[in-house]
């Protein structure tokens, strides 16, 4: 389903991705996993051009999305994405954040839009705040609203950047717990993390980055279980 | 002779000085806000003739006296075969004098706008434009009314330059006055009434209209 070959993504003099080869197969949960630094919301960032990669490319669904053609656009249609600072829309209401691209970009009608957007809200239990603003929402509350707005253009894969970093720890659940009901649903996923048990318990593959290189990747059992690169170690022997 | 007997006795004056400094007032205000965002866009374009176009624009405009703007477009352009009436070359020189001033308003309230919010944006498929319009620009304007009030009062005030050039606003009602009656002060005492009422009015409007935006989605 996306398909990157050789990323190569530099800010000035300094290197950040260092060559990433990678395939994500439909209906793939893939977490990636490494210290600060790595790389890692640099790559993702890549996948849906929030960052012009400096070299290498990327295929999404057949699609040369980083041909200078490309309508880049319409391919971020498919990609939904979560922030880690949520960036949902101070000046709408939980629903109009919700309906303004499906409305805008797809050209739904606002009917269909809303009622897609109520499926969602109570998908991921937050029915009662439909019109309250983000800022009356809690942390958890506002990365939910987040996924249910990424949801709502009905994409074909879901980038997640480090959802639960910016949020109070007693959050993270019900943040996690939303993921989790995504990926059963068959969602194909990429997720930046630094929630192991979470990693290793929903991801398909698991990607350790570091230094702009994925130095080792595998199923959690064998990622976590049995490392066998000395950084994936030392790392691993830090964080769990 | 009081200032209140003036003022009833020469209120039709001050009638057509009002209407006169309103239009101006009104329609620099107006064209202004437009100019001012699309030369605020210019200026911030990726490409470099708009960003120059834009720049020279505030800065040239910035950087001269209105009046000397407004006595180049009524007087001056007229050597080209360019030739417009007072309220015309008033009109224009309010709007572009304060479209520069507003275009750095509208800079400062767009670049204030967290990048997260655009980066959002164009996550979910939107074009630049499109991010501009309905994400950017309502949260930029949002930020920036205390200082847009600014300038609204401020080009209430500077429009009594047109009576310069024959334009029978307040100011220049008020010399008319001045010169039936030899009183100088009180017309112009009236006058500074009539335009603060104007400014302190608005100021309060500007006022409630702010306190309406903060209730529904504070950050």
């Amino acid at each position: 389903m996306i398909s990157v070959k050789d990323l190569r993504k530099s800010f000035g003099k300094l290197e950040i991705l260092k060559g990433i080869d990678i395939d994500i197969a439909k209906g793939e949960v893939v977490v990636v996993i490494g210290p600060s630094g790595s790389g890692k919301s640099t790559f993702l960032r890549c996948l849906n051009l929030l960052e012009t990669p400096t070299g290498g490319q990327i295929t999404f669904e057949g699609e040369p999305i980083t041909d200078k053609r490309h309508n880049i656009n319409a391919t971020r249609e498919k990609m939904g994405m979560v922030f880690q600072h949520f960036n949902l829309f101070p000046h709408k209401s939980v629903l109009q954040n919700l309906m303004l691209a499906p409305v805008k970009v797809k050209k739904q009608p606002p009917a269909e839009a809303e009622r897609i957007a109520l499926d969602l809200l109570r998908t991921v239990g937050l029915s009662d705040k439909k019109d309250a603003y983000p800022s009356q929402l809690s942390g958890g509350q506002k990365q939910r609203i987040a996924i249910a707005r990424a949801l709502a253009m009905q994409p074909h894969v879901m980038l997640f950047d480090e959802p639960t970093s910016a949020l109070d720890p007693e959050m993270v659940g019900e943040v996690l717990e939303v993921m989790k009901k995504l990926a059963e649903g068959g969602m194909t996923m990429v997720i930046v993390t630094h929630e192991m048990g979470f990693a290793r318990e929903v991801g398909d593959r698991i990607v350790f980055m570091d230094g702009g290189q994925i130095v080792e990747q595998g199923t959690p059992a064998e990622v976590f279980g049995n490392p066998q690169n000395s950084r994936t170690k030392d790392f691993l022997s830090k964080v769990l | 002779m009081n200032i209140f007997s003036v003022f009833w006795e020469y209120r039709t004056y001050f009638a057509t000085g009002i209407q006169y400094t309103l239009l101006l007032a009104a329609i620099g205000v107006i064209c202004g806000f437009v100019l001012g965002i699309i030369i605020s866009l210019l200026r911030m374009s990726r490409l470099w003739l708009p960003k120059l176009i834009g720049s020279v624009w505030v800065e040239v405009l910035r950087g001269t006296p209105m009046v000397v703007q407004l006595f180049i477009i009524h007087y001056g352009l007229v050597a080209f075969g360019v030739k417009f009436t007072p309220i015309e070359s008033g009109a224009i020189t309010l709007s572009i004098n304060s479209s520069a001033y507003l275009a750095e308003v509208f800079r400062a309230g767009i670049q204030g706008v967290d990048r997260g919010q655009s980066e959002a944006a164009r996550s979910l498929g939107m074009p630049r434009s499109m991010t501009m319009r309905y994400i950017v620009l309502p949260q930029a304007v949002k930020s920036v009314l205390p200082a847009i009030g600014n300038e609204f009062i401020t080009i209430i005030k500077e429009s009594s330059i047109v009576s310069f050039i024959g334009v029978t606003d307040l100011m220049y009602q008020s010399g008319a006055i001045q010169g039936i009656t030899y009183d100088y002060l009180s017309p112009l005492l009236v006058i500074a009434a009539i335009y603060f009422i104007m400014t302190f009015t608005l100021s309060k409007l500007l006022g409630a209209f702010e306190r309406r935006l903060n209730t529904d989605d504070q950050r």
